[in-house]
């Protein structure tokens, strides 16, 4: 069998026992495989960034956290949200978040891109924290689900759990066809030349910053559709999901997945999120083993848990 | 004078405090970077590991003065073993693993504070032979303890500076700085210099958690406040430049403290905002080398 098709043959049936995972789970199951998904699409979309353009952002919950709040900012408080108009106001308002960041940050590249990353992403957080019309440093709740009202006819009820599982099904199914597709691209090819090496790019006449700010306005815009569906599962919408933990989360799920790859961060969101989970069932203190594996991670695992099975040298990086 | 600018001239003062203890910290951040290529998400860290250090052995001593001088040892000695351990295998690897390693450090170092000390918020008391205020006017005054805070501040920084720019070892860490192959050729052991500047980074960050103990608070999550604000300080310098850190550390300290004061809504904002604009002016820092 030749390595797409059972690359093809492996999609299918991960996408076969999602499907099927809802006959099998109990409530709280169900709700975790949400969590993932929803951490899925957020370090996919990081992924683009990081993995396959060479920028490594460590302020990339900055656009989860848009969409997050534009879903608390559309809800009438006793009444549902137009889920359809929810979603088109968190993608957009995170692509034009990402777009306007983007002209600054892009400016600045290695080690600057990072804290600025970081510094903008805590800018947002502190903008938040300082608001009180969006709930200061507490945050605020949304205590109507949001609907997917068509002209009176709703597709699905996002309240029920298993009808939320599949939603957020759908739309890590959407990213990730979305996101192999582009990487099949002139687009993705461009972005991967980027981050081999910027200058033979430009050399060769490709508009490069322009290219880098399209991949950050597409990556903030995913960012922003995860951050809509997590507020839309859990209903708390606070200044912490801008801050710079979120993003250190998402950016370790990508790195422990294996970048460059769209398995590499699902494999990630998975591992990490069950890891913590158990974790955090067994101690309050679950951060400690945590950071352990993670340090140990870091210096023993250079292309990730998906370059376990994956041989050869790392993806260069320019 | 009139109240009011004395008022002014008192918050003046507290931002170029706030801005000197701020280098205290970013110099070590922009030194480790500058020197070994390491970006370290764990300085902050060492602050807060400096607070509650100072917070421990004043409880358990009775006095300010003996927890520093034990305790800036003990951190340098900290900086040192992680050197050894860890951050030396770092050096060559891409900035990424050096962020994956230095959150899981910041995990490891924050839980081994909840472990040993619990997550309570703390303070100290200030020494009795600075526990006073200068009167300025029938209503305002000025606590001694903050100025004696800037004026160690000062020493310090003019001691770092000496000892970079005037003595041998600091010949020898700028050459480290710009060709690490031909420091090594000329036979100086490099590896040895690496974590004297490491764990000096740590003393001076663990340093400045302590001495601002008693002016402020000891609470969880002071060593990400002031990581983060390092980091635009840093990015405003140039990375790598002391100079830069320095002017940053001030232009931070001003305008954080007078955002608190004119515009205590968006005071957090205020710092993120002179970033921006130092950014769009110079997008390598004021004093940073163009990559």
């Amino acid at each position: 069998m030749s390595r797409g098709a059972a690359q093809g043959a492996f999609v299918v049936l991960a996408l076969a026992a999602l499907t099927l995972f809802p006959l099998l789970a109990d409530a709280y199951q169900l709700q975790l495989g949400a969590k993932i998904m929803i951490w899925a699409i957020f370090a996919m979309s990081l992924d683009l960034l990081v993995g396959v353009t060479g920028l490594t952002s460590l302020g990339h919950a900055a656009f989860f956290g848009i969409g997050a709040y534009a879903l608390l900012v559309l809800s009438p408080e006793y009444a549902p949200a137009n889920f359809w108009l929810a979603l088109l106001v968190a993608v957009a308002a995170a692509a034009l978040a990402a777009l306007i960041i983007g002209l600054l940050v892009l400016r600045t590249s290695g080690v600057y891109f990072i804290m600025v990353t970081l510094a903008f992403s805590q800018m947002l957080f502190y903008a938040a924290v300082g608001s009180k019309a969006l709930g200061g440093s507490d945050g605020a709740s949304i205590y109507v689900r949001p609907s997917p009202d068509l002209w009176g006819w709703a597709p699905f009820n996002l309240a029920n759990r298993v009808h939320f599982y599949y939603v957020v099904l759908g739309a890590l199914a959407l990213t990730y066809m979305l996101l192999h597709r582009l990487a099949r691209s002139l687009f993705g090819h461009v972005l991967v030349g980027i981050r081999v090496n910027a200058h033979r790019m430009e050399a060769l006449g490709y508009p490069v910053f322009r290219y880098k700010l399209a991949a950050f306005v597409l990556a903030g815009a995913l960012a922003g559709m995860a951050g809509l569906l997590d507020a839309a599962q859990f209903g708390n919408v606070t200044p912490e999901l801008l801050g710079w933990r979120q993003s250190a989360q998402a950016l370790l799920m990508v790195i422990l997945g294996g970048m460059g790859s769209l398995s590499g961060p699902m494999l990630g969101a998975l591992v990490l999120t069950v890891l913590q989970e158990l974790l955090g069932d067994l101690t309050r203190h679950w951060p400690l083993p945590l950071g352990l594996v993670i340090i140990v991670a870091s210096l023993t695992l250079p292309r990730g848990l998906s370059g376990l099975w994956a041989r050869g040298e790392a993806p260069p990086r320019g | 004078m009139p109240d009011d600018l004395v008022f002014f001239l008192i918050q003046v003062l507290n931002g170029v405090q706030y801005g000197l203890l701020l280098f205290l910290v970013a110099s070590g951040l922009t030194l480790v970077f500058g020197i070994m290529g390491v970006i370290n998400l764990a300085h902050g860290s060492f602050y807060m590991m400096g607070a509650y250090i100072a917070f421990s052995l004043t409880a358990l001593t009775g006095n300010l003065w003996i927890a520093i001088l034990l305790g800036v040892p003990l951190a340098a000695l900290v900086g040192f073993a992680l050197e050894t351990l860890l951050f030396r295998h770092l050096y060559c690897r891409d900035h990424l693993f050096q962020v994956l390693l230095t959150y899981g450090l910041i995990l490891v170092l924050e839980e081994l504070r909840s472990l040993a000390v619990g997550d309570d918020v703390h303070g100290i008391a200030v020494p009795k032979l600075l526990d006073f205020s200068i009167p300025l006017t029938g209503a305002l005054s000025y606590p001694v303890y903050r100025l004696a805070m800037s004026l160690v501040c000062l020493a310090v920084a003019t001691g770092m500076a000496l000892l970079i720019q005037r003595t041998r070892l600091g010949m020898t860490i700028r050459a480290g700085a710009s060709n690490r192959e031909m420091v090594e050729v000329l036979g100086i052991d490099i590896g040895r210099i690496y974590r004297l500047v490491f764990a000096g980074g740590v003393a001076l960050a663990a340093f400045a958690g302590m001495i601002a103990a008693p002016a402020a608070s000891v609470y969880p999550g002071m060593g990400n406040e002031i990581l983060i604000i390092s980091f635009v300080v840093v990015v405003i310098g140039g990375i790598g430049s002391i100079k830069g850190a320095f002017l940053g550390s001030l232009l931070i300290g001003l305008a954080s403290t007078f955002g608190q004061v004119y515009a205590p809504e968006s005071a957090g904002m205020a710092v993120y905002l002179v970033m921006a604009a130092v950014l769009l002016w110079r997008p390598t820092g004021l004093f940073g080398r163009i990559s």
